[in-house]
């Protein structure tokens, strides 16, 4: 068992571009799901359309790196809207369905031999780097210390998908203490209240699908940076992990999201390592190292149940703001 | 209407996949051109190199012409005597690669529209580039013949998704719950079967009513582990909905933590297939399944309409309160629906694995949206709506392969579903008051 191996490649998650990429999605699940009520299960379609808006325009179009970006704000910005005028009446675990469904249209579509020419099918594209690398300020060269010593392309990344984070949570931050964010939280607890108002409830939950619905499309997007679009990633089951993040840092939470993720993956680097060291040193007899894999799944559905049950409001949330629809 | 079409017996196992080469790591040969074969031009002059295989059915092809153009460069090669073929191209760049079919031998073709192909480089300077070829001939086959082998089997598949969604919907029309941990009693019916015949090698026959009595005891000890005790807590739907999805991903990862992550056979599975009709051909395990299917679904149809417990069940989904005070031990016919409902998805399973054909860990994830859809399109929590939605979905996922490529052809029963919650949300059979 080589300790200072696994604690060194477990910390390195507590900045990977995945747990920076996977807070920024459930960033917009918490403003969705936390703070609206909504019941998104199409947090994956937002994710596929950025980073894939993101690839295609760059490799393509040939357009700047910024402008893939944008691309994909404005993707998801549609998606959100072709999502919500239908479905935002509906009730929750309507609403549920049809965002589930509607993320695996937009998995299907990427994936079929029909686009080939711009999706490049179920091999996924890669190779768009160039632009967003050109614009790295960091002088070429290894920094860092410890478990994090990375170059200047891999900080850069990072940096980049911190900043995205550090933004969207002032943004959801500053909108919770505002009007519409009270507005928002009303309709989350008493939609029928909120209308009694005089308030346009669709329209205030359509503001809300839209804004964390881009916030999954940066989320996307920053997953693509460091290597490849590839479809098969974009699953019903990232949804559902975006969930145990959200619930377990706390739904209605601006640090719940960004923390929750920060657990997830440094639990789930540190089983990917521990676990295959542990089979190959005798520990777990009855397991091989793939099953050991395998494992980490399981225990990801059952904390989830395990979280639902007994603590819903999470880590950081407030029992009070039980967001359930009873 | 006459369609020229090339003869599909059916589904992929017709196609025999040609696996290309594996490309061995380029080599700079420093040999100049003498050292080129037949079966390798310009890999001598250019870095970037596409390679494949040309097998049918493992018989390498000989003499099989390919030829590559694209970025003003054009070359062509022909297969030697092991069917393999290398050409370097000078861009890592796309390229148009086509397999001539008039050298094929006679009676071997390339599956349909597959002949030419756009390659791309990845991110290595080798790709190796894979034609599917299977046996057949060119033949006129109507557009209403297709049509109706693609009507069988949309309504076999149909019939089959009706056993799980029938359960589903039980579910939800007494809980409320919309189960995500449905796929997974459809994956574990197929799972036990195999297990009973493969590795206890008993009689098929023998091991089929095991699995689905091994089901409706998984769904049996789900309700009294986890969904009783959560009921009695009082929990609200929504987080009720959370932890059915927590338990599918515990339930499908130890799936694959058992099984791993291939794909097995039932026996029996991939037997040959009797014409009945025009261009309608069926196996006989997918008659004995539809026939099976049916039985079972007449069987579950007298049961809610006629006994006492299928009578609590639907006026359980009707009024819970109502029928709890009517003297209707709600606790105990929801127990009944549960069993009964995990049975249904485990014998849809063992169905479904004949149909596919095969079982793998996700197989039940990849139809429980089509289960959603069969529910919300009859109308949610109503049965006969279920099997209604079923054979509805059923023939839409089927015979609408006739226009879109096959492999989007989930994708027209899940715009179903979302139109339908559009126009008409208390679905087919539904009623007004269900609406959200």
């Amino acid at each position: 068992m080589d300790w200072g191996q696994i604690l060194s490649n477990t910390a390195a998650y507590l900045i990977s571009p995945e747990t920076i990429a996977y807070a920024l999605a459930a960033l917009g699940l918490a403003l969705h799901f936390g703070y609206t009520g909504l019941l998104n299960f199409g947090q994956a379609g937002f994710m596929a359309i950025g980073a894939y808006g993101y690839a295609i325009s760059i490799l393509s179009f040939g357009a700047p790196w910024w402008v893939g970006i944008l691309v994909g704000i404005v993707g998801s910005v549609i998606f959100a809207f072709i999502l919500g005028i239908p479905t935002l009446r509906l009730r929750a675990d309507y609403l549920a369905i049809v965002t589930i469904a509607a993320a695996e249209i937009v998995r299907l579509l990427f994936t079929t031999q029909a686009f080939d020419e711009y999706t490049n099918s179920a091999d996924g594209l890669g190779n768009y780097h160039a632009g967003f690398r050109a614009a790295n300020p960091i002088p070429e060269g290894t920094y860092g210390f410890g478990p994090w010593v990375y170059n200047e392309t891999q900080w850069w990344v990072r940096i980049f998908g911190i900043l995205l984070v550090v933004v969207a949570a002032l943004i959801v931050w500053a909108l919770m203490r505002s009007p519409w964010g009270r507005v928002i939280k009303g309709i989350r607890e008493d939609e029928d209240a909120v209308r009694a108002l005089g308030k346009n409830v669709f329209a205030y939950k359509m503001q809300s699908l839209v804004i964390g619905g881009v916030f999954g499309a940066l989320g996307g997007v920053v997953l693509a940076l460091p290597s490849a679009v590839v479809p098969s990633v974009y699953v019903t089951s990232l949804t559902f992990f975006l969930y145990t993040i959200l619930l377990l840092g706390g739904a209605a939470t601006v640090f719940g999201p960004i923390v929750g993720s920060v657990i997830f993956w440094v639990i789930m680097a540190f089983l990917s390592n521990a676990l295959p060291q542990m089979v190959n040193a005798g520990l777990l007899p009855f397991m091989t190292t793939t099953q050991s894999q395998v494992l980490r799944f399981i225990l990801v559905g059952v904390a989830l149940m395990l979280i639902v049950i007994f603590r819903p409001q999470g880590i950081f949330g407030n029992k009070k703001e039980l967001t359930f629809v009873k | 209407m006459q369609i020229a079409l090339r003869a599909r017996k059916r589904r992929s196992r017709f196609m025999v996949l040609v696996f290309a080469a594996l490309c061995a790591a380029f080599a700079l040969s420093l040999v100049p051109l003498s050292a080129a074969t037949a079966d390798e031009v310009g890999t001598d002059e250019y870095d970037f190199i596409f390679s494949g295989n040309v097998k049918n059915d493992g018989v390498p092809l000989e003499d099989v012409l390919i030829s590559v153009s694209g970025n003003g460069y054009e070359a062509e090669v022909e297969t030697d005597a092991e069917g393999k073929w290398r050409i370097g191209v000078p861009e890592k760049d796309t390229y148009e690669i086509t397999l001539d079919e008039s050298t094929l031998p006679d009676g071997v073709i390339v599956a349909e529209g597959s002949a030419t192909t756009e390659v791309e480089f990845g991110l290595t300077s080798n790709k190796s580039v894979n034609f599917f070829l299977g046996e057949g001939v060119r033949v006129t086959v109507s557009f209403w013949d297709q049509l109706a082998d693609r009507a069988v089997n949309g309504l076999n598949f149909g019939l089959m998704l009706a056993l799980a969604a029938i359960g589903a919907s039980l579910v939800f029309g007494t809980t409320g719950l919309s189960n995500f941990a449905h796929a997974e009693f459809v994956t574990f019916g197929a799972i036990a079967a195999m297990v009973f015949s493969t590795y206890l090698s008993m009689p098929i026959l023998i091991a089929i009513p095991l699995a689905v009595i091994l089901s409706g005891a998984l769904g049996f000890v789900l309700d009294l582990g986890l969904f009783r005790p959560l009921r009695r807590r009082g929990i609200g739907i929504v987080q009720l909905m959370i932890v059915s999805i927590g338990l599918s991903l515990a339930l499908r990862y130890t799936f694959q933590y058992f099984i791993g992550g291939g794909t097995y056979q039932l026996p029996g599975a991939g037997a040959a297939e009797i014409n009945l009709f025009g261009a309608v051909s069926l196996t006989v395990t997918d008659m004995v399944s539809m026939v099976v299917s049916v039985v079972v679904l007449l069987a579950v149809a007298y049961w809610l309409q006629r006994t006492r417990v299928g009578k609590a069940t639907r006026a359980i989904s009707d009024n819970a309160s109502l029928a709890a005070a009517s003297g209707i031990d709600v606790d105990r016919v929801i127990r009944i629906v549960w069993i009964l409902a995990a049975a249904l998805a485990g014998l849809s399973g063992i169905l479904w694995a004949y149909f596919r054909p095969g079982i793998k860990w996700d197989m039940g994830a990849g139809i429980l949206l089509l289960i959603f859809a069969a529910i919300t399109l009859g109308g949610l929590g109503t049965a006969f709506g279920a099997l209604v939605g079923s054979l509805v979905v059923g023939m839409i996922v089927e015979v609408s392969t006739l226009w879109i490529p096959s492999d989007l052809k989930y994708v027209g029963a899940l715009i179903v579903l979302i139109l339908v919650l559009l126009v008409r949300p208390q679905g087919i059979l539904g009623r007004r008051e269900r609406i959200g």
